[in-house]
């Protein structure tokens, strides 16, 4: 595999490198979408994440990843329980993919050449336990999103096609980038993404040259680049793996919680299911932080995140809806 | 560029010679031609690692891409033989017709060239209108765009280099030295032209050191920052720095809740020499008609939205089975049993024979498979924003609902749909969802009312919402909007005629963004210059009617939204 770009050599874009180790510290906050203009390090990020996220053991040649024999899926082939450290696996779901490529399909080769009736797993096989990045998802048909909704949420992929009748895990983060210019994105897939971010070209000129000058020494040498951020990166790793060791004791009192149902009443956001991504992001950040107890202060740092996609949509107010959201904070907190 | 034919052009040549020395950093080149002999001449002489072509179709199957199983070789061998896909190896990729690329192959692409395995994209551009180019996602990352319009194949320079310069060059560019002010000089002067995306300079900086390579420098010089700005920056450019002090030009509307930031270059330092220099140097080979090339650039971008990969696109509820043809077997397509058994049926006796097994086997050959195949046509929705307010009722309310009527008779005809919607006092009320039912229709206009005030704003919005909500069913909306002007309820909890306007314009605006054809008939008693702007907004046309009957808007419409 090709060097990545660090992901800690990214300039700025702050809320998307939060948000995106947030997700790793906590799975379960279910996904980042990233809207922005082209040329503002989307992609570069994600794939970033790739080198940066812990490694896991899995069962050499599992098809899904599977940790232990008991997670193995049972169509899948008998295999002797050899670990294997393996990076956390990020995979891209292109565009345009068919259905059976991403839920798996009959085995057409094994099918032709041997008679047999086997499954040939897709990609969503392929990312659990890991991220699913979908780039340009808001241009993605809409009966793949569907789809890629309901596994995400169930956790589950169940194939029912073509005389087999499959089901096994797929466990995975989303990651959608997209570029708003050319597409909205559903109001029915927007709220399924736990975060989302919006992200812009740097403006000040001094950020956006010292991102040319770092993708330019990252050009000229890869290797002694990677090798110069190495330990930033190392920290951030160990700051998620003592996170998530941590996230299971931290601590959300009941004005926190009180905090969250009132902000969500304020902003007037469908469902429950803001109020619950919130506390779990502010839950997730209180880890990374290294603090026990979730306090207004995190709630206020994950707000515009959690929130700003769930808002009844008003095009007019151009000033985009993560400000909203802080504003609303800013009233509720007062 | 005619004018010029004294000196050879040179950009072309010296583009394709920057790629052959560094194709991971620079991506790739748009060619913008059609197939003519000046593009064979310009694609002859392709330096050494470029000339490795493969050429790509924009229907290329995931299978050709990637590796797939070669069918023909595992039938014929009785095991699974696999097929190298295309992006395997480094390449030079040469799509055609890439106007057509459809983004799910601008992504693949563009995923192959962020991993930068050494692939070099050829994007043979063959649009004949200015919308018709290829996806931005995959023309941003390639550094260079060409455009052969006007240039004959004699007037195209020879570079002196040989296979053993590129050779050295490779081996140099790893140790070439690009200095800091050089990087500071490429992003001030990418952001003067008003180029937001972090790769120009990237891909600027990359050819600056391709081109100190060739020539055999150690350091980035001047004239190479030059040559990299020309070659890069100068079909990127938005704005010419040289209008930044009059921005009444018509610009093209900027990037979501992102101020222009020329603002802080006029009033803060002065960028140093070095930036002037570029600038002036991207200057000179400008474009000609930059504002023309940017409304281009405006209406690709709403093309771009309406044609993207969502419902839009497939839809087989009107989907005509259309004779099967040979094809390959794969995910995307359907195999035609019946035509692929009748096309394998002539051959059984012969094949038998030759492979000497028994009568009651089949034997198909991948040869005999069929693909079935669909004619996909998507309904085109009508949806008629009717204004009913005060001013507008009395006279032109009824010609409308007459409109209305007559259009749904010929859609009946055509198998179009109308929709109708009303708006008067203070919002917007959909009268009559999208529908072919012609009772249905005449009941509901009976029964439409009159009166108030104009809340044209909430009309526009409430037609814009259902224009989304069809387009995502997978059928193409139109809008006529009726009105006679004057905007004079704002949405709530604002008023005023004045917030009326704005709110009119800003939902116009959104209205264009989606790139549905919008009609706008004035059916004032003059015509009125505020709606002739609005319907410019809108991206639409503008037909005042004074005086028309339910024929003549019936005409109008239909000569403004043909298809």
């Amino acid at each position: 595999m090709k060097q990545a770009f660090p992901f800690s050599a990214i300039v700025g874009q702050d809320a998307m490198k939060r948000a995106m180790i947030l997700t790793a510290v906590d799975p379960g906050i279910g996904g980042v979408l990233v809207f922005g203009d082209r040329g503002t390090g989307k992609s570069t990020a994600v794939r970033a994440l790739a080198a940066l996220l812990p490694p896991i053991e899995v069962i050499a040649g599992s098809p899904t990843n599977a940790a232990t024999p008991e997670d193995q899926p049972d169509w899948a082939p008998a295999l002797p329980d050899e670990r294997r450290i393996v990076p956390t696996p990020v995979i891209d779901l292109p565009l345009g993919a068919t259905e059976d490529r991403v839920v798996g399909a009959l085995d057409i080769e094994r099918a032709l050449t041997r008679g047999e009736k086997a499954f040939e797993p897709g990609l969503l096989a392929r990312a659990n336990r890991g991220y699913l990045y979908i780039d340009e998802v808001n241009l993605l048909e809409d009966h793949i999103v569907d789809l890629l909704l309901d596994v995400a949420q169930s956790g589950e992929n169940v194939v029912e096609r073509e005389g087999l009748s499959i089901r096994h895990d797929a466990r995975f983060v989303l990651v959608g980038s997209g570029n708003p210019e050319e597409g909205e994105l559903r109001p029915q897939l927007l709220d399924r993404f736990g975060l989302s971010v919006e992200v812009s070209t740097p403006e000040a000129i001094d950020e956006r040259i010292e991102v040319i000058r770092r993708r330019a020494a990252f050009d000229a040498d890869p290797k002694a680049f990677a090798a110069r951020w190495s330990g930033e990166e190392m920290r951030i790793r160990d700051d998620i793996l003592s996170a998530r060791a941590r996230l299971t004791t931290v601590d959300a009192p009941d004005s926190a919680l009180r905090d969250c149902a009132e902000l969500c009443v304020a902003l007037g956001s469908d469902g429950l299911r803001g109020e619950l991504t919130l506390l779990r992001t502010a839950k997730a950040l209180a880890a990374f932080e290294g603090t026990d107890c979730v306090s207004r202060a995190h709630l206020r740092a994950v707000a515009p995140m959690a929130l700003s996609h769930r808002l009844r949509r008003d095009p007019l107010d151009e000033a985009g809806s993560s400000q909203r959201v802080s504003r609303t904070v800013a009233d509720v907190f007062a | 560029m005619i004018a010029e034919d004294a000196e050879p052009w040179v950009a072309g040549q010296l583009a394709l010679a920057l790629l052959a020395v560094d194709p991971a950093g620079l991506g790739g080149v748009v060619l913008r031609a059609r197939a003519s002999p000046v593009r064979d001449a310009c694609l002859a002489g392709l330096p050494p690692p470029l000339d490795s072509v493969r050429r790509i179709a924009p229907g290329i199957a995931d299978e050709q891409l990637y590796s797939g199983i070669d069918l023909a070789a595992t039938l014929a061998m009785g095991r699974l033989i696999r097929s190298a896909g295309i992006l395997a190896r480094p390449a030079t990729l040469m799509l055609c017709m890439a106007e057509r690329c459809p983004p799910g192959l601008a992504a693949r692409l563009g995923q192959a060239l962020d991993q930068r395995a050494g692939h070099a994209v050829i994007a043979l551009d063959e649009g004949a209108e200015p919308e018709e180019r290829a996806p931005a996602t995959l023309t941003d990352r390639l550094a260079f765009r060409l455009d052969l319009d006007g240039i004959r194949a004699a007037d195209l320079a020879h570079l002196p280099l040989s296979e053993p310069d590129f050779a050295a060059a490779r081996e140099r560019l790893s140790s070439v030295i690009v200095p800091d002010e050089a990087l500071v000089a490429l992003t001030v002067t990418a952001l003067r032209f008003g180029i937001l995306s972090l790769r120009a300079p990237t891909m600027a900086a990359a050819a600056a050191r391709a081109q100190a390579a060739l020539m055999g420098r150690h350091t980035v010089a001047d004239e190479d920052l030059q040559i990299a700005v020309q070659l890069v920056y100068a079909h990127r450019a938005t704005i010419t720095p040289a209008d930044d002090n009059q921005p009444d030009t018509p610009e093209p509307p900027p990037p979501d809740d992102q101020p222009e930031p020329q603002s802080d270059d006029n009033s803060g330092p002065s960028p140093d020499a070095l930036a002037e220099l570029l600038i002036a140097a991207a200057h000179a080979v400008l474009p000609p008609g930059l504002d023309a090339a940017l409304q281009g650039a405006k209406a690709a971008a709403g093309a771009k939205g309406a044609g993207g990969a969502g419902g839009k696109r497939v839809n087989r509820q009107r989907g005509r089975p259309l004779p099967a043809r040979p094809g390959r077997i794969s995910a995307a397509e359907k195999i035609d049993l019946i035509a692929t058994l009748r096309a394998a049926a002539p051959w059984q006796p012969i094949r038998r024979r030759t492979q000497g097994c028994d009568a009651d086997r089949l034997l198909i050959r991948p040869g005999d498979v069929h693909i079935r195949r669909f004619e996909e046509r998507s309904d085109r929705v009508v949806i008629f924003v009717v204004d009913a307010s005060g001013s507008a009722a009395m006279a032109r309310l009824a010609e409308a609902k007459g409109a209305v009527e007559l259009m749904l008779a010929d859609a009946y005809a055509r198998r179009d749909q109308v929709a109708l919607i009303a708006f008067r006092k203070d919002g917007a009320d959909l009268m009559l969802p999208p529908t072919r039912s012609l009772v249905q229709t005449k009941r509901r206009l009976a029964g439409l009312p009159g009166g108030g005030g104009t809340p044209l704003a909430a009309g526009l919005m409430a037609g814009h919402d259902l224009a989304q909500r069809v387009a995502r069913q997978g059928q193409s909306p139109a809008l006529a909007i009726l009105t006679d002007g004057r905007a004079c309820v704002p949405f709530p909890p604002r008023t005023g005629r004045a917030a009326a306007t704005e709110d009119a314009e800003k939902t116009a605006r959104l209205i264009a963004a989606t790139g549905t054809p919008v009609a706008l008939l004035d059916t004032g008693n003059r015509p009125t210059p505020a709606l002739r702007d609005l319907a410019m907004t809108m991206g639409g046309h503008y037909v005042p009617l004074p005086r028309a009957d339910s024929a003549g808007l019936t005409r109008a419409v239909e000569t403004a939204l043909a298809r």
